[in-house]
């Protein structure tokens, strides 16, 4: 089906406000369109758990719909999601927060982070964020009328942010610190050590800090994260960004939270009044469940996350693709400039020529050049499958 | 190191020694080791494939038995289990509590087959008292498997 031409394209062009002009279109939509035109792929290039969420989770929703739950929420949340949320903080990660005002239930990450910078961004602050960063990142601060200040990490510190680096880019206008660690799309964990020297650096600079812990369940071989917020003094610094989507495999959910001083929940929770109401009634009921009854669902996906995640590792390491240790999340993040091609054109002419799909890392920022996320949230025949394409590829394709 | 294998097995069993290794972190030999073991300890015992038959409209027939049985003294149900797991065509036997003793799964050609198994074999077992057998009407899940699971669900190729 062939685009329809519009009749008036200059009335139409003209019609689209700058600040959705300013931002950048996906530099890979090419690389998107030629995807969806092929059969038969392999795709690495999911940003999803390949579970579908588990059944007792599932049914509260259903049960909830069946008894007529189908009305608005506070606009907060509902009290029983706020309160367990706020008990399983506490639980998890000792930080205590009072689900009455220091606690918003939000439309996945995506809306708390949007809200976030909505909520802090004077135009012309800066926010200080890692490069690869997850794609919505510099948008989010964008589209609030800020200017994001990337800090590059690299490959041999496991793409951890170094709090010096953050210092450095410290003007008069730095607002926030961004991180979002375990990392999309590089698995990188930050180790506390390194985490309480950011927190060193925020509180010299009296800086907010917003932290996006969406991952921070998906944690491997001996690696701990460490909620930034439980940091001693972070708390009232901090807002912290997490949900249900990665750990209980709820993506389609559209269900998540933001925790933080009660100024800024406040602030938030205005702004989230006016545009979205509250969270899908039936996702919150679901989210119940999953805190209450999902322990033993999470600790399996990680397992069997963590079994593909060393096969993928290897294999690709094999290969000739060096990969740091991804210790979080379900990407891994492969170096593949043995190969002689820049990450589009890898990806393109691994999609036409072996049908794998993976996303070039330019996707996520410059210093993504020369990588490609791989995700490993899909089964291990298919990874295997995968692996031995690329090999097959980069045997033709490598630099003489 | 043992139940991680099995983990791995029991989802795949034609997962390879070397990619068990991988998954584990174990070297290939210990894998190897641990898998003998466990076949000569009876842990493993055997590799199979779930099938859907129906897929292949082949004339399967499965119906689950329940078996009345009067206790022996000290050996209760043993002696007649034993004798019952005999028999090819019992592919599941259990002592169930509830209003019969042994619940049979039993699959056969056809139903005339399960129903000669029934009368000429284990109606006339010495304990037996009492048999009613149901006819499977449609297998839904087998093994953990869902068998029709319709169409499957599509995710998108790429979420960034």
């Amino acid at each position: 089906m062939s685009p329809k031409k519009s009749e008036n394209p200059d009335f139409l062009r003209s019609a689209v406000a700058d600040r959705a002009n300013r931002l950048s279109p996906s530099g890979i939509r090419k690389f998107f369109d030629l995807l969806a035109s092929m059969e038969d792929v392999i795709s690495l290039g999911v940003g999803e758990p390949d579970y579908a969420t588990p059944w007792h989770i599932s049914e509260a929703a259903v049960r909830s719909l069946e008894k007529g739950y189908t009305m608005y929420t506070s606009n907060s949340g509902t009290p029983e999601l706020r309160e367990e949320t706020a008990r399983y903080l506490h639980d998890r990660h000792a930080v205590d927060y009072d689900p009455y005002g220091e606690l918003l239930i939000t439309v996945g990450v995506s809306e708390a982070m949007d809200l976030v910078m909505r909520a802090v961004i004077n135009p012309g602050d800066e926010v200080i964020m890692p490069e690869p960063y997850y794609v919505a990142y510099p948008s989010c601060v964008l589209l609030a009328g800020g200017k994001p200040v990337l800090v590059p990490t690299r490959q041999e510190d496991g793409f951890e942010i170094a709090a010096a680096d953050i210092e450095k880019r410290i003007t008069p206008r730095t607002k926030a610190i961004f991180i979002g660690y375990p990392s999309n799309p590089t698995g990188a964990v930050m180790p506390k050590d390194k985490l309480a020297a950011v927190a060193a650096v925020a509180e010299k600079h009296n800086l907010l800090v917003i932290s996006d812990e969406i991952y921070e369940r998906l944690v491997y071989g001996g690696a701990v994260h460490t909620c930034f917020s439980s940091l001693p003094g972070m708390k009232e610094r901090t807002v912290l960004l997490g949900g249900f989507s990665k750990a209980y495999a709820m993506t389609g959910w559209r269900v998540g939270y933001a925790a933080g001083p009660r100024e800024i929940i406040a602030a938030m929770t205005k702004i989230h009044q006016y545009t979205i109401m509250s969270a899908p009634t039936m996702a919150q009921v679901a989210a119940v469940e999953a805190l209450r009854n999902g322990e033993d669902d999470v600790a399996e996906m990680v397992a069997d996350y963590n079994r593909r995640r060393l096969f993928i590792v290897e294999g690709l390491c094999e290969i000739g693709f060096p990969c740091h240790d991804p210790k979080g999340a379900f990407y891994a993040f492969p170096n593949i400039t043995a190969a002689g091609l820049d990450s589009e054109t890898f990806s393109e002419m691994l999609l036409r020529e072996e049908k794998v799909a993976v996303v070039p890392g330019s996707a996520f920022g410059k210093t993504g050049e020369g990588y490609v996320r791989c995700c490993y949230a899909t089964s291990l025949a298919e990874i295997e499958e995968a692996l031995n394409r690329m090999k097959r590829f980069f045997q033709r394709h490598r630099r003489k | 190191m043992l139940k991680d294998i099995l983990k791995i097995l029991e989802n795949d069993a034609r997962v390879t020694s070397r990619q068990i290794s991988t998954m584990t972190g174990k070297p290939v030999a210990e894998v190897n080791r641990t898998i003998k073991q466990a076949e000569k300890d009876r842990v493993i015992l055997k590799y199979k494939t779930v099938v859907n038959w129906d897929k292949l409209e082949e004339e399967y027939v499965w119906a689950l038995i329940e078996v009345k049985v009067k206790p022996e003294p000290e050996k209760g149900f043993d002696t007649v289990a034993g004798r019952i797991a005999q028999y090819e065509q019992v592919r599941d036997l259990y002592l169930a509590s509830g209003t019969y003793d042994l619940l049979l799964v039993v699959t056969g050609k056809t139903e005339r087959k399960i129903a000669d198994f029934v009368s000429q074999n284990l109606a006339h077992l010495e304990g037996v008292q009492a048999t009613e057998t149901h006819f499977v009407l449609k297998r839904y899940k087998a093994d953990g498997e869902i068998l029709d699971n319709g169409e499957g669900v599509k995710r998108q190729r790429v979420v960034l």
